[in-house]
């Protein structure tokens, strides 16, 4: 194990229904505001001291339908560029999980996780493992299904059509 | 030969183009027949296109880009990616529908690039909306979409059907809005995540009805809204055999809509299963009203408008603004009337194409300010400022608004609820 999956990690504790336009506000798209700085309004709106306060690794916490409303994927690409360490969330929103998945943001989902953790909380992180150790209680995430999991190891889908040619699980 | 008995109208379309029966929870992958991109995700694809997969579109007859989002252009970083899209167009060959032409959803319906049976995917959410002729519509990503451009193909998981059936007489005056409102209300923002949710009972609805209901159905977390098939669908397009579902189909769960209880509804900010009788929130200042978006910029859309707005003026101190969802409703709107109509209400006319629906330009929205919309999302900040508050309603509704300054039921449906009462 190395020291990178256990470092310290802050948890942003975020509620449900946590939409595309709340992660990245429509009018600072990348193609509104330049592909260089449009992450830096992530949140923008529901919590502005964010985008300037996060630090790679961190990891974010919500309830249900996390994610849910545009396809948008430069909003989690918005996270991607802040370094988030993962999503833990009771739901995801279809859409946004693909899109999650498809720039290699570990996304996890669980019941029961999310109302163990609270904003502010300090955590080890092991990502190969799965799991999150907050003092002395330690959970176990639950990983995403084999057919992406074959997908991530090649470093993500866009790797593994180009390497293959064809997708995981196609003849 | 591929054995369909038992399959909802999902697994249907997926079994069929996947080559073998497949039901719920199973992957496949299929080749898709037509990709639509929009301005503001084009140039996120366009680099995943040349970046990461060679650059090469295996058919460029299926790929289309649409500038509606931000369209025209409202400053120069947007009028830049404009130019690289176009650019883009001209050395691949994919159809580009420029500034102008109409909303993505609407353009792509009304020039026959989705229909019955096929699989359009979508850089949109939105996409769900061509359900409406038995398309499997659904959203993506940028990766995915580009992925789909160059390979010509996608990966799918099946879903589950969440079925509504449309039953009892509906009241004169009840939009698909409201109807569609209702269902989200029903089944809640999550209710139907990675489901297909399959609409019977809606024959009694037009085309453009089915597209507000279909692309709805994203409102509730669906992949798609299918519309089951009937006559008139029939008359207008190809219909494959497999396309008539038995009734021996596993659902995940059957929601009967009583159509002949309904009545005006508007969503309530921040969000769009927090709905709610008109009745109840009648009265609220409204600063501006706008008609128009994929889920409500129609002909049939202006046409109720306008036969509220016939003769009248719009309140002072309230502005309505209406975008037409494409030029093809533009033109038909200019030849039947119906703008003068509403030019001569007060109306401002906007450009065909998405508006200030994600908040970008085009009546973006003050602090404080309040809008009812015939848009699909009132999220914080959807519109410009996260001190707004944007309610979505029926163009109805909306119109019978911005006559009144103040949030209002539509006359149509007042006299009939009184009818009904005193009867």
């Amino acid at each position: 194990m190395s020291d990178a999956t256990t470092l310290n990690r802050r948890i942003w504790k975020f509620a449900d229904a946590i939409n595309t336009d709340d992660i990245l506000p429509g009018k600072y798209a990348p193609f509104m505001v330049g592909e260089d700085r449009f992450h830096t309004y992530a949140f923008a709106h529901l919590r502005p001291e964010f985008a300037s306060s996060v630090k790679p690794g961190d990891i974010l916490v919500g309830g249900r339908n996390w994610g849910l409303g545009s396809s948008r994927e430069y909003a989690p690409q918005a996270l991607k560029n802040l370094g988030i360490g993962a999503i833990i969330a009771e739901s995801f929103a279809r859409i946004h999980y693909r899109n999650l998945l498809n720039l290699g943001i570990p996304a996890f989902e669980s019941a029961t996780i999310p109302a163990q953790l609270n904003d502010g909380d300090v955590v080890q992180f092991n990502l190969q493992e799965g799991r999150v150790t907050h003092g002395d209680a330690e959970y176990q995430l639950t990983p995403p299904p084999a057919f992406l999991q074959d997908a991530l190891a090649e470093g993500s889908i866009l790797a593994y059509y180009r390497k293959y040619q064809r997708f995981p699980g196609e003849k | 030969m591929i054995d369909f008995s038992g399959l909802t109208l999902a697994e249907r379309i997926l079994s069929a183009r996947s080559g073998a029966r497949s039901t719920a929870g199973e992957l496949v992958v299929v080749e898709v027949d037509q990709v639509m991109v929009v301005d503001s995700i084009a140039p996120s694809v366009i680099r995943r296109i040349h970046e990461d997969l060679g650059g090469v579109i295996k058919h460029p007859e299926r790929v289309s880009i649409v500038v509606d989002h931000v369209a025209p252009a409202a400053n120069v970083e947007v009028a830049t990616t404009q130019q690289q899209v176009r650019k883009f167009a001209r050395e691949t060959g994919v159809r580009l529908f420029d500034v102008g032409r109409g909303i993505c959803h609407q353009v792509l319906m009304e020039e026959r690039l989705a229909r019955p049976g096929w699989i359009v995917l979508g850089s949109d959410s939105h996409s769900t909306t061509y359900g409406a002729v038995c398309a499997f519509g659904t959203g993506m990503g940028a990766t995915d979409i580009a992925l789909a451009a160059v390979s010509g193909r996608t990966w799918l998981r099946v879903p589950e059907t969440v079925r509504v059936n449309l039953v009892g007489e509906r009241p004169a005056g009840l939009s698909a809005k409201d109807v569609a409102l209702h269902i989200i209300r029903t089944l809640s923002a999550d209710g139907a995540t990675y489901a297909s949710i399959e609409y019977h009972g809606a024959e009694g609805f037009t085309k453009s009805e089915r597209m507000t209901l279909a692309n709805l159905a994203v409102e509730a977390g669906a992949k798609v809204g299918l519309v089951a098939p009937d006559a008139a669908l029939a008359r207008e397009y190809d219909v494959p055999d497999y396309l008539q579902v038995d009734d021996t189909a596993t659902y995940l769960r059957v929601v009967d809509i009583d159509l002949s209880t309904l009545t005006p509804v508007v969503s309530v900010p921040f969000y769009v299963d927090n709905v709610h009788a008109v009745a109840e929130q009648q009265g609220i200042a409204v600063d501006q009203v706008f008609i128009g978006t994929c889920t409500n910029g129609r002909l049939d859309d202006l046409h109720v408008a306008a036969d509220i707005l016939r003769g009248k003026r719009v309140a002072e101190g309230t502005r309505l603004l209406v975008i037409p969802a494409s030029s093809k409703v533009l033109e038909d709107a200019v030849a039947d009337g119906t703008f003068a109509t509403l030019l001569a209400a007060g109306a401002v006319f906007g450009t065909p194409g998405c508006g200030p629906c994600m908040g970008r330009h085009m009546g973006v929205l003050a602090p404080g300010e309040v809008c009812v919309s015939t848009s699909n999302r009132n999220f914080m900040g959807r519109m410009g400022s996260p001190d707004a508050k944007i309610f979505l309603a029926s163009p109805a509704v909306a119109a019978t608004t911005a006559l009144n300054g103040v949030l209002s039921e539509p006359a149509v449906i007042t006299e009939h609820l009184t009818e009904q009462t005193h009867v």
